[in-house]
C-alpha cells in the first residue's frame, strides 16, 4: 500500500477545495471563454479594430500598470513604517511623541483596509467631491482628466501591497539584520541583501493583485471617470455598453482579452520575481 | 449517518419551499403575490400605484412586489429567469426583446396606449439659478457649455435624450445634414457620459457640467427628494413613452394592475412624482411638488415630437441611430477626440 495514500480527512478537504474552486471560478470562467469562442475569431477582430474599444483597452492598461508601480512604492513604504520605523527610545518630550506615533500606527492599520469595506460606487462618489468641480482642495481632475482613474485606481488597489508585505515585515527576524549590521553591512547593503529579498515575492504578490484589480474596476470609475470615448473611457465600461446592447459575444470576447491580459502580467511577473530572487 | 438525514430534509423542506413559492406567482387564485420589474425612477410611483391596486376589488388579496434597475439591466434580468408578471421597461425595444423570446405575447402593443404606461419629455437640468442661462438647444452648442448626458450604449433610456437634440436641430436646420452637424458640435461639448440615468443626475449635482440633458420626471423627482437644480423645459422636445407589458404565464390580475396603472387613478399618482399624464386621460388639477409650477407643472412643448411620427418607430430609429457600428449617433460619438 502505498504510504502517501490519502486519508479521508485530506481525501474529503481535497474534494472540498476543489469542488467550490470550480463551482466559483472554473466554470464561470470555462463559461466566458466557451461564450466568447462562440462568436469566433471574426467577434474578437471585431472588439479589437474598434477604435473605441482599443483605446480603452490601452488606457485601461496603462492606469493599471502606473497604479500598480505606484502601490509597489508607496505600499511598500506604509507598510514598513507600519512594522518598522520606530523612533528610538528616548526620554521626556520625545516619549509623547513615541506614544502618538504609536496610536497613529493603530489607526493607519485599522483604516487601510476601508477601501475593501466601502462599496466602490460609495467611493467614487466621496473621490468626485474631492478631486470634482467643487474640490475643497482646488484639484479639479474628475471627471474630465485621466488623473482621475487613477485615483480611483489607486485608492481601490491600496490595500494589496500592504497587506502582503506587512506580515512578512513582522516575521522578518531583527537577529539576522543584528548580526548583519555586527557584521560590518551599512544600511543599505543589509535592505537589499536581507530584507528585499524576503518581502519581494510579498510585494509581487500584492502587485499582481492591484494591477488585476486596477483592470476590472468599474464601481468607482462610473461617477468618476467621464466615459468619453478614446479619452477616459475604461475597458469596464465598454463591456457594460455592450452587455446592455444585449451583445453578450463581444462582452465574452472581450472579457476574455481581459482575463488573457491579466494572466500575462502575473505570469511576467512571477517570472520578474524568480530572475530578481536569484540575482538579488 | 444522522447529519446526512438533517441534511436532506434540510434540502427537501427547501425544495417544497421553492415549490411552493413558484406555484403562487401562476395560476388563476385570488390571491398571491405579483411580481413587476421596472426601471429605476418608477420605483417612488410604483409603491403607491401598488397599494392603491391592492385595495380595489380586482386587486384584493393580492401583495405586489417591484424589482428594479436601469431598464435593459430589468430586460436582461428577466430574459435570464427573473420572476416577472408585469415589464415596465424605458424602452419599447426592451419589451420587444421579451416578445422575441415568447416571454411577453407579440401583440403586447396593440392596444389604446400603443403598450405605453407613462409618458414624460426631454428637458434641460441647470445649475441652481441657471447661471448660464441655457434655454434652447442652439444655447447647447456654445463653445464652452458642458453637457451631462448618459451613454447611450450603457443605458437604454439615454437613447431618448441624443433624438431629443437630434430632432431639435433637424427642425432648426431642415435637413438630416444640418442636424448632423449640429449633433458633431453638441457631443464635442459633452464632458462626461455617465452610465446611467441617475450617475447623471449625481455627478451633475456633483458640480459637474452646465446642462444635464434629462427626464423630466426624473428632474422633478430629484427635486422632491432635496437635490438642488433647476430644469427648464425647451420649446422643442421628445415625447418619452416607457412601454409596460404583462408576461404571457402571468395571472389575470397583472392585466387589471395594467388597467389601473393606466386608469385616471394610476395616472394621477404617477403625475405626482413627474410624469405626464398619458394622452386623452384626463387627472384634472394635481400639485406637483418639485415641478418648476407646482400648479401648472406640465407646460406645453410649442414642437413635441414623439418617436413613431418623427423618427418611424423605435425600430428603424434604434438600426439609424444607435447601430453598434454604423448608427449615425454612435459613428459621431466614438469619432469625437477631445
Amino acid at each position: 500500500m502505498s504510504a502517501r495514500r490519502l486519508n479521508r480527512g485530506t481525501g474529503l478537504g481535497l474534494g472540498i477545495a476543489m469542488g467550490w474552486f470550480s463551482l466559483l471560478v472554473l466554470l464561470p470562467l470555462a463559461a466566458i471563454i466557451v461564450k466568447a469562442a462562440g462568436g469566433g475569431l471574426s467577434t474578437f477582430g471585431q472588439v479589437l479594430t474598434q477604435g473605441e474599444t482599443r483605446d480603452a483597452l490601452l488606457l485601461t492598461v496603462k492606469m493599471s500598470v502606473l497604479v500598480t508601480l505606484l502601490n509597489v512604492a508607496v505600499g511598500t513604504l506604509i507598510a514598513w513604517e507600519l512594522v518598522r520605523d520606530r523612533p528610538a527610545k528616548t526620554q521626556g518630550a520625545a516619549r509623547a511623541g513615541e506614544w502618538l506615533w504609536g496610536r497613529v500606527r493603530v489607526a493607519v492599520d485599522l483604516v487601510i483596509d476601508i477601501p475593501f469595506a466601502l462599496p466602490t460606487i460609495v467611493a467614487g462618489l466621496v473621490l468626485l467631491s474631492l478631486y470634482g468641480p467643487h474640490s475643497p482642495l482646488g484639484l479639479h481632475w474628475a471627471p474630465t482628466t485621466q488623473k482621475a482613474i487613477l485615483v480611483a485606481m489607486a485608492f481601490v488597489t491600496l490595500p494589496f501591497v500592504v497587506r502582503t508585505v506587512q506580515p512578512v515585515l513582522e516575521e522578518l527576524d531583527a537577529d539576522v539584520e543584528e548580526a548583519a549590521a555586527s557584521l560590518g553591512a551599512g544600511r543599505l547593503t543589509i535592505l537589499r541583501r536581507i530584507v528585499l529579498p524576503a518581502v519581494l515575492p510579498a510585494i509581487f504578490a500584492g502587485a499582481s493583485l492591484s494591477f488585476a484589480r486596477g483592470l476590472s474596476e468599474y464601481g468607482s470609475l462610473v461617477l468618476l471617470s467621464a466615459n468619453s470615448p478614446h479619452r477616459t473611457e475604461t475597458v469596464s465600461v465598454r463591456l457594460f455598453a455592450f452587455i446592455e446592447q444585449s451583445n453578450t459575444a463581444s462582452a465574452a470576447a472581450l472579457a476574455t482579452i481581459l482575463l488573457v491580459v491579466a494572466l500575462a502580467a502575473i505570469v511576467v511577473l512571477d517570472v520578474m520575481q524568480r530572475r530578481v530572487a536569484r540575482h538579488g | 449517518m444522522k447529519s446526512i438525514k438533517v441534511t436532506a430534509a434540510l434540502v427537501a423542506v427547501g425544495v417544497l419551499a421553492l415549490a411552493g413559492c413558484g406555484s403562487s406567482s401562476s395560476g388563476a387564485s385570488s390571491s398571491g403575490t405579483l411580481n413587476v420589474v421596472g426601471f429605476s425612477v418608477l420605483e417612488q410611483a410604483n409603491q403607491k400605484v401598488f397599494q392603491a391596486f391592492e385595495k380595489t376589488s380586482a386587486g384584493k388579496g393580492w401583495k405586489i412586489q417591484g424589482a428594479y434597475g436601469a431598464s435593459g439591466t430589468e430586460r436582461d434580468a428577466v430574459l435570464g429567469g427573473q420572476p416577472a408578471d408585469e415589464a415596465q421597461l424605458s424602452l419599447a425595444p426592451d419589451v420587444a426583446k421579451l416578445a422575441g423570446a415568447g416571454q411577453v405575447a407579440a401583440t403586447w402593443a396593440d392596444n389604446a396606449t400603443h403598450g405605453i404606461c407613462t409618458d414624460s419629455v426631454v428637458v434641460f437640468g441647470v445649475q441652481p439659478g441657471n447661471p448660464k442661462s441655457i434655454e434652447t438647444w442652439d444655447d447647447l452648442l456654445e463653445p464652452g457649455v458642458k453637457i451631462v448626458t448618459p451613454d447611450p450604449g450603457s443605458s437604454g433610456s439615454a437613447k431618448w435624450n441624443l433624438l431629443a437634440a437630434y430632432g431639435a436641430y433637424r427642425q432648426e436646420t431642415g435637413s438630416a445634414a444640418g442636424a448632423e452637424a449640429d449633433m458633431k458640435k453638441f457631443i464635442a461639448n459633452v464632458v462626461t457620459w455617465p452610465s446611467s440615468g441617475r450617475d447623471a443626475t449625481t455627478a451633475f449635482e456633483n458640480g459637474t457640467g452646465d446642462v444635464l440633458l434629462s427626464y423630466e420626471n426624473e428632474v422633478i423627482l430629484a427635486r422632491q427628494s432635496g437635490q438642488k437644480l433647476d430644469y427648464v423645459d425647451p420649446s422643442t422636445s421628445l415625447l418619452i413613452e416607457n412601454p409596460c407589458a404583462v408576461t404571457k404565464d402571468a395571472p389575470k390580475t397583472a392585466a387589471d394592475l395594467l388597467d389601473f396603472q393606466k386608469s385616471v387613478e394610476g395616472q394621477k399618482l404617477y403625475v405626482e412624482t413627474g410624469f405626464r399624464p398619458l394622452p386623452g386621460v384626463d387627472v384634472g388639477q394635481v400639485t406637483v411638488t418639485g415641478a418648476n409650477d407646482p400648479s401648472s407643472p406640465f407646460p406645453a412643448i410649442a414642437h413635441l415630437q414623439t418617436i413613431d411620427k418623427d423618427f418611424g418607430g423605435w425600430d428603424l430609429a434604434d438600426a439609424k441611430y444607435f447601430d453598434e457600428t454604423n448608427g449615425i449617433l454612435t459613428k459621431l460619438k466614438a469619432a469625437d477626440s477631445k
